[in-house]
């Protein structure tokens, strides 16, 4: 699998390099009221209005203000059936590497941290692990048991 | 029309068109059963479908066609009369047909044909005789009679640049019946002036034929019939004269007659039939829907380019930047009102498919109806006008089953029997309103206010203007037929209705008196893809509100500023209008500005006042839908992305007026 390799929190990430776009440096988010928490933002790309997603909140990742290698991610899903295009928040961005398919596991039912259903596969790479996210399932719950912001900011 | 093109697809389109043609015309002829026009522009129309049918390889649709065009004949003849019965399977043959286009293996073609011609059969005596028209005039004839006609033609200028040729089309003359031709040489120039693909020569043909060739000459010239000179008359001398050439002889004998028509054809010209027809067209040109929206799309990026330009010139102390800035503003703003211009179709587009939807109610629902529309030539953006399509079908329906009384009733009560349903379209400012109009027994209000009690969508102590209670039949789950008939519960509900509507930022007026009828009125924007919009502050947000739905601006007067909770509504000028403190709505952090704006909107009859901390100004607003991740949230109809490259998004009026009354109705209720 030739993939785009990037870090969120401590933990590395990787996105089918075919579905991939492009991507930014961080822009002006626009915060949109009341959205599921992991989709709060907007963003501007190329004249075209594209929702921000913040995966971190689907994996309880703690969320650290925007740095110098904050990077979006531009890439484009297929929701409920729709071609969209959608931004991922990085925390920073590697490179296109080469994931052996037969490295890639089945993400474990135990034992993780995560909901098991937002994990596609767990690879390995220099002996580090590498998560592939299941982006298609992920958007299409819209952030599954989705917590107003309101409701979060209440609490 | 750049790309090739599918011919198969522009016969569809060909088709399509062709076939509302042919439905316009069997409605019309419902009407005036005797007008012989209508018959023949049915039977063109049944006529072209039928030979670029086939030409296109859609041989099931040409047979079909060909069928019910040989039933029809008899009523173009003259021979049997267009009764009801007739348009009516007629109108199904016709429906079948656009099947058959779609999918040539559809079903029921057979029924449909013996059901035509047992009508076309036994219906002997036609009871209103065919007033005699131009093209179809069939004399009298006495079967077996051989008749001489006489066909004058001349091709059209361009013929022989779009690679026709005279010969085979003479052939198929020939094919029809014996006949004798004549070249008319009379207009071919002098050598020096003569143009080598101008066809000079003009041709006679005497034709014996039993019955009108008409159709069969027509048939011969049907891609050339525009800019062709073509006449059929029935010879009453017996004997031909004039020079004649055989056409069993051979061709060289025509050459030698009028060698200017056998000049070599030029290579290159593409003799598709289609194309021709669009060049014969002249002066509209057919596009996909879709580069106009790309065109849209790109012409509203440029806005939003020239906007962030015009914000860093007016920054600038440069004079040549500001002057180019100023410039591309004024280019800019053309282009946009061309583009948009391009967009806009007239309305009567969809107004003629509702006299279908009202002919076949009527035969349903055993209701006699007028149906009357103005105002077809109304433009509205394309993109709208097929949304508008299934609610105004909906209400139409509303008004003919739930308005519109039985004929016993109405009588009754004093009224014609025949009711009568007016469809009209006007402009109104920078909006146009469609009206669906009855005379029928206007809204129940008393049955409306029981059943929204009944559904809780309302409480017994909550009081309700006229406005109101008619309002209620947008509700979602609402519905007082007594019964459910076929097609009310078909398709959508008032509830659709009203969310299509608003999804358009239009808005749906209700005005009903008891005994006289209803009337329902959408008002729509002309555009959906730019619009004014009034930039707002909201913390550190900003929000655009359409400018169109804004009524006025007050400042929120301290004693409502102070108490949250509580008295929310205002008194402007007499009347109270609830207000929203969009922070608390919006969940927005710190603290609200010192002195806080009311932005006063309006939806429908409803207003609400939007508390904000800034006004900024107002703005070109391009809109962006929001994807499907963002769905949920209804405050917001889309975003637009401002000057300075950033993100706003566009408050949902319609929504928020919805959700400032229900507020306020609560809050009385608490009160009360």
């Amino acid at each position: 699998m030739n993939a785009l390799t990037l870090r969120m929190q401590d933990e590395m990430f990787a996105i089918e390099a075919g579905s991939v776009r492009e991507i930014l440096d961080l822009v002006p988010i626009t915060e949109v009221p009341n959205a599921p928490a992991f989709v709060t933002g907007l963003i501007n790309v190329r004249g075209r209005v594209v929702p921000l997603a913040d995966l971190r909140v689907m994996f309880d990742m703690d969320r650290p203000p925007p740095d110098e290698d904050t990077r979006i991610v531009v890439i484009e899903a297929e929701i409920e059936g729709e071609p969209t295009v959608v931004g991922i928040l990085a925390d920073k961005v590697y490179d296109v590497t080469d994931i052996e398919e037969g490295a890639i596991q089945e993400a474990p039912k135990v034992g993780m941290r995560w909901r098991p259903e937002l994990v596609k596969g767990i690879g390995k790479r220099n002996g580090s692990f590498i998560v592939i996210p299941d982006l298609g399932r992920i958007f299409d719950t819209k952030g599954g048991r989705s917590q107003p912001m309101a409701e979060e900011r209440a609490a | 029309m750049s790309s090739p093109t599918d011919p198969a697809e522009t016969f569809r389109q060909e088709a399509s068109e062709l076939l509302e043609q042919l439905e316009q015309s069997l409605l019309d002829l419902e009407q005036r059963p005797g007008d012989g026009d209508l018959v023949n522009s049915a039977f063109r129309a049944l006529h072209t479908i039928k030979g670029s049918g086939a030409m296109f390889g859609f041989s099931e649709v040409a047979g079909f066609v060909h069928e019910f065009e040989t039933a029809f004949d008899k009523v173009r003849k003259g021979l049997r009369a267009a009764t009801p019965e007739l348009i009516a399977v007629a109108l199904d043959a016709k429906d079948h047909v656009h099947k058959l286009i779609g999918d040539p293996a559809a079903a029921g073609g057979d029924g449909i044909l013996q059901h035509l011609r047992r009508i076309v059969d036994t219906d002997k005596f036609p009871e209103a005789p065919l007033e005699p028209s131009s093209a179809s005039a069939a004399p009298p004839e006495a079967a077996g009679d051989v008749r001489h006609w006489r066909i004058k033609f001349k091709l059209p200028k361009d013929a022989l640049v779009n690679g026709t040729s005279v010969f085979p089309l003479l052939e198929e003359i020939a094919a029809i019946g014996p006949a004798s031709i004549r070249a008319v040489t009379d207009d071919v120039p002098v050598l020096a002036e003569l143009d080598p693909e101008v066809p000079y020569v003009g041709w006679e043909v005497e034709l014996e034929s039993e019955t009108d060739p008409t159709a069969a000459i027509d048939d011969v010239f049907l891609f050339l019939r525009d800019g062709m000179e073509l006449s059929i008359e029935e010879m009453v001398a017996d004997a031909p004269t004039g020079a004649e050439i055989v056409l069993d002889e051979p061709v060289a004998a025509l050459a030698t007659a009028a060698p200017v028509v056998a000049v070599p054809r030029k290579e290159g010209k593409s003799a598709v039939a289609a194309e021709k027809a669009e060049k014969s067209g002249g002066s509209s040109l057919r596009v996909a829907a879709e580069r106009l929206d790309e065109l849209m799309d790109r012409v509203g990026e440029l806005v939003i380019a020239q906007a962030r330009l015009s914000q860093i010139a007016a920054g600038s102390s440069d004079g040549s930047l500001k002057s180019i800035a100023e410039e591309l503003e004024r280019l800019s703003s053309g282009l946009r009102d061309t583009t948009m211009g391009i967009r806009m179709v007239p309305i009567g587009s969809i107004f003629s498919r509702f006299r279908r939807l009202v002919h076949d109610l009527s035969r349903e629902l055993g209701k006699e109806i007028e149906f009357i529309t103005t105002g077809e030539e109304t433009e509205l953006d394309k993109t709208m006008i097929e949304k508008l399509a299934d609610p105004l079908v909906h209400l139409i329906r509303n008004s003919v089953d739930h308005g519109l009384e039985d004929a016993g009733v109405r009588v009754a009560n004093g009224k014609a029997g025949r009711g009568t349903v007016r469809l009209s379209a006007v402009y109104a400012g920078a909006e146009v309103a469609i009206s669906v109009a009855d005379d029928g027994a206007g809204l129940n209000h008393a049955r409306i206010r029981a059943k929204a009690e009944e559904n809780g969508i309302i409480s017994p102590e909550d009081k309700l203007t006229e406005q109101e209670l008619n309002q209620l039949i947008f509700a979602p789950g609402f519905s007082t037929a007594k019964e459910i008939t076929s097609l009310s519960g078909r398709g959508v509900g008032m509830d659709v209705v009203k969310r299509t509507i608003d999804g358009l930022r239009g808005t749906i007026e209700v005005t009903t008196r008891p005994g006289e009828g209803t009337t329902m009125t959408l008002r729509l924007p002309l555009t959906l893809a730019i619009i004014d919009g009034m930039l707002v502050r909201i913390g550190d947000g900003r929000y655009t509100i359409p400018l169109s739905a804004v009524e006025e601006c007050v400042e929120l007067p301290d004693s409502a500023a102070t108490s949250s909770r509580g008295r929310n509504f205002l008194d402007i000028r007499g009347s109270l209008v609830p207000f929203i403190r969009l922070r608390e709505v919006f969940g927005t952090p710190g603290e609200a500005d010192t002195h806080q704006k009311v932005v006063i909107v309006s939806s429908g009859e409803g207003r609400v006042g939007l508390v904000v901390d800034q006004i900024i100004g107002n703005n070109q607003t391009v809109i962006k839908q929001l994807s499907k991740l963002h769905s949920s949230i209804k405050s917001f109809s889309g975003a637009t992305i401002l000057g300075d490259g950033t993100v706003a998004l566009i408050l949902d009026t319609a929504h928020l007026v919805g959700v400032g009354q229900a507020d306020h109705r609560s809050s009385q209720r608490h009160a009360a």
